[in-house]
């Protein structure tokens, strides 16, 4: 049967149609789906991890155990995950084991624009690239197979726009693959320096077999055409050179690590002119050009954001025939919904003119005029540690104006660690725990503290104030996201406690299924003045028309926010029938 | 020969949708298809894009500047945005619908309320009030498939194939109201 999928249904289709039977994962966006998809499939037990690093030992022990296993994450994930997998390179496989990482070129949802290929190439870690969802799916079969044959953990490297595209796929059925039995190696899986540095032999040994391989392998391939321009690339950039110059020569990768100098080797030594083209750092090319052979790539092809085929036409073949982009339009950056309970915390923030230590999730929209309350955006789990940094740098005194806040499932990723460490070693710092119930930003997964797990099935819920109690800190509360005068007594006071204090701010993501507030808000004319107070707040509701407020009653969630910031009580909120 | 299409609109306009419901049309006239979608932060309130190509043999998945056959836009500021994408002469079907970005609300810049004047003439621009036509099918909601009603107007597609296509698309609940909504646009 055919069907069209995004690339992260395809991989995950893949992995169940290779017989994987346990899959872990901590959401991020552009590689979540593959983890919402394989969890569908009832022969496949699939969860959510606090973080990537879990993530990956959990799918390590399921490999150990014998059975195909696989996890899943962005790039910085696989930061998260490095612990683990590094290691994992030298111990090998029992199961076949495929991490799936996802890159993401252009930066469409994080922070920073890093690839894989060069951590993958640090680990020693095979890595496999498709170009659409077809490939994805038969990639990732394959990764199976030579992670078994090889005895290695592989990486699945997609992009965004890979993950994120939908191509026709043709499903096949699932092969259940018999368990390996479980074998006692302490000698391969007890990674001490003596074990470690025979392994570490194995490692060199193995990727060198299998770059020797690969040049063979229906992985790589050459299409030769016009022999004047030869392309060598790999994964999505493979798609712009045959949609920009499909008379082209090209060497396609499909295995990015390790790269089989053969075939690069004949290949260059077939076109006059040899480029390489790929999407962020130069991987390929840095080979290419080790092995002696000239070739033109990051001189003319950028290492930020994505490529496309009008980049190849403008470069390769000068031609630019399209009009210039509008000048001068107004920015439209992404802002936190109407009715999301962060703004209403940031702008408590902000008339406290609190300095405030972001971290990663929708929140970090709190950087974003009009409200540009976020002063500094790191990574997972930062913001408690770097608030930390500034006490101990700066002293208690410094930080009663400074905060950071966190979302609850940020928190229980990597946070909680952090707040470990400002209870152990005597922090006087506010941390404000945003907890919306959900994972907000990824689109909605559960997590540790909801009450339910990524099979939809009822789960054990931390109670994170209980939590916040055993970790060491006294001063722990909750108050009302929404309850504006509460929350700005609370910070007040905690800010000038002479202890670690925790704020957990509550009231669910207004996106979650069944939260929908009674009310609208409705602007009563007669009494607005158009003082624009209200425009302050930050909610893409609002606007201002004729010298008075304006509501868009389609985008309206209720929340009365701007109410509160109206001295004339021109906002009304009214009942409405949904 | 492939077909280009891009819709452009606000995040959390229904983009993804409308790209979805053409990319089952393209399967179902049997071509081979290729969607581009946005997820993520873009998706929150941010100017957002989406790519349906279909034709022999699609390569890449999105559209680039000057190859979109139709550009489907959801607001006008989006509309101006890219305009650049479609063809010298191809079809521009705009919502006419002014959604003020945050940079225009927090009074940082203004709207450019006559943004496609200068456009006339470059392209084929269908302009359509989806919005408040949705409202008058019954939910202002299903705007965004009244706009594809105009926009298949421009296109050489069976009413029977859409109507098939959407019933399959849309959540069951809404099948009637954006067949509706549909047909609406197409003038029917």
């Amino acid at each position: 049967m055919k069907k069209l999928l995004l690339g992260n249904e395809a991989i995950a289709r893949g992995a169940y149609e290779a017989g994987v039977k346990v899959s872990a994962a901590y959401p991020g966006t552009p590689s979540t789906e593959i983890s919402e998809t394989i969890a569908k499939y009832p022969e496949v037990y699939a969860e959510w991890a606090p973080n990537e690093k879990v993530a990956a030992e959990v799918a390590i022990g399921a490999s150990i155990s014998g059975v195909r296993s696989m996890c899943c994450m962005k790039h910085v994930g696989l930061n998260v995950a490095a612990d683990p997998l590094f290691t994992c390179a030298y111990t090998g496989v029992g199961g076949g084991l495929v991490a799936v990482v996802a890159d993401d070129p252009g930066l469409y949802s994080s922070q920073n624009e890093q690839d894989t290929r060069m951590i993958a190439k640090a680990a020693m870690i095979p890595v496999i690239e498709p170009s659409d969802s077809a490939e994805a799916k038969a990639f990732i079969k394959r990764a199976f197979e030579l992670s078994e044959k090889y005895d290695t953990p592989i990486i699945l490297r997609s992009t965004t726009r890979l993950s994120h595209s939908q191509g026709i796929v043709e499903l096949e059925d699932r092969t259940e693959v018999a368990d390996k039995p479980y074998e006692k190696r302490i000698d391969k899986y007890v990674m001490m320096p003596g074990m470690a540095k025979k392994r570490h032999l194995f490692v060199e040994d193995r990727l060198n077999r299998m770059a020797e391989d690969m040049a063979s392998d229906p992985l790589n391939r050459v299409e030769y055409g016009d022999k004047k321009i030869g392309f060598i690339t790999s994964g999505i950039a493979y798609q712009y050179v045959k949609e920009a110059m499909p008379e082209a020569s090209v060497l396609k990768l499909g295995v990015v690590n390790p790269l089989p100098e053969k075939l690069i080797r004949e290949f260059a030594a077939n076109v006059d002119t040899l480029y390489v083209f790929e999407e962020l750092e130069p991987v390929i090319e840095e080979k290419v050009r080790a092995m002696g052979i000239k070739a033109i790539g990051k001189e003319v092809f950028t290492r930020q954001g994505e490529y496309s085929a009008n980049l190849l036409r403008k470069v390769v073949l000068g031609k630019t025939d399209y009009e210039e982009a509008m000048a001068g339009l107004p920015g439209r950056p992404p802002v936190l919904c109407p009715g999301c309970p962060h703004r209403s915390v940031f702008s408590v923030m902000k008339s406290l003119k609190l300095h405030v230590i972001g971290d990663i999730g929708c929140y970090t929209l709190g950087a974003v005029a009009p409200i540009s309350v976020i002063e500094t955006t790191i990574c997972m789990g930062s913001s408690i540690s770097t608030l930390h940094g500034v006490e101990k740098a700066k002293g208690k005194e410094y930080i009663k104006n400074w905060v950071c806040v966190i979302g609850d499932s940020t928190f229980l990723h990597t946070g909680v660690n952090s707040l470990i460490n400002s209870a152990y070693n005597k922090s006087s710092g506010t941390v404000v725990i945003l907890d919306n119930r959900t994972t907000g930003m990824t689109g909605h997964q559960d997590h540790a503290a909801t009450g339910k797990n990524l099979k939809g099935e009822p789960a054990p819920a931390i109670d994170l104030v209980e939590l916040c109690h055993a970790i060491g800190v006294n001063r722990v509360r909750t108050v009302s996201a929404f309850d504006r005068a509460e929350l700005t007594a609370a910070l007040k006071e905690e800010t000038q406690a002479d202890e670690l204090s925790v704020i957990i701010t509550k009231a669910p993501c207004v996106l979650l299924k069944g939260n929908v507030f009674p009310n609208k808000v409705f602007v009563n004319n007669e009494k607005c003045i158009g003082c624009g107070a209200c425009i302050t707040c930050g909610c893409p509701a609002l606007s201002k028309q004729d010298k008075k407020a304006k509501i868009n009653p389609e985008m309206c969630n209720g929340c009365g926010l701007c109410a509160s910031f109206c001295k004339f009580g021109a906002l009304e909120k009214r009942e409405v029938v949904r | 020969m492939n077909t280009n299409i891009m819709i452009v609109g606000v995040g959390g306009q229904g983009t993804l949708l409308t790209s979805r419901i053409l990319g089952g049309i393209a399967i179902e006239k049997g071509y081979d298809v290729k969607l581009s979608e946005v997820h993520g932060m873009a998706q929150r309130g941010g100017s957002v894009v989406t790519f349906v190509r279909y034709g022999d043999c699609v390569r890449e998945p999105i559209v680039e500047e000057g190859q979109a056959d139709v550009l489907i836009a959801f607001e006008r500021l989006e509309a101006a945005r890219y305009h650049h994408f479609l063809k010298k002469g191809g079809v521009m079907i705009v919502n006419d619908v002014v959604i003020e970005p945050i940079t225009v609300i927090s009074g940082a810049t203004t709207y450019p309320t006559d943004v496609l004047d200068s456009l006339e003439g470059k392209y084929k621009i269908v302009k359509v009030d989806a919005n408040k036509i949705a409202a008058e099918v019954g939910n202002q909601r299903v705007f965004n498939t009244v706009v594809l009603g105009v926009a298949a107007r421009h296109m050489n597609v069976e009413k029977e194939v859409w109507l098939k296509v959407i019933e399959n698309t849309v959540p069951p609940k809404t099948v009637d109201i954006n067949k509706k909504a549909f047909l609406t646009g197409l003038g029917e």
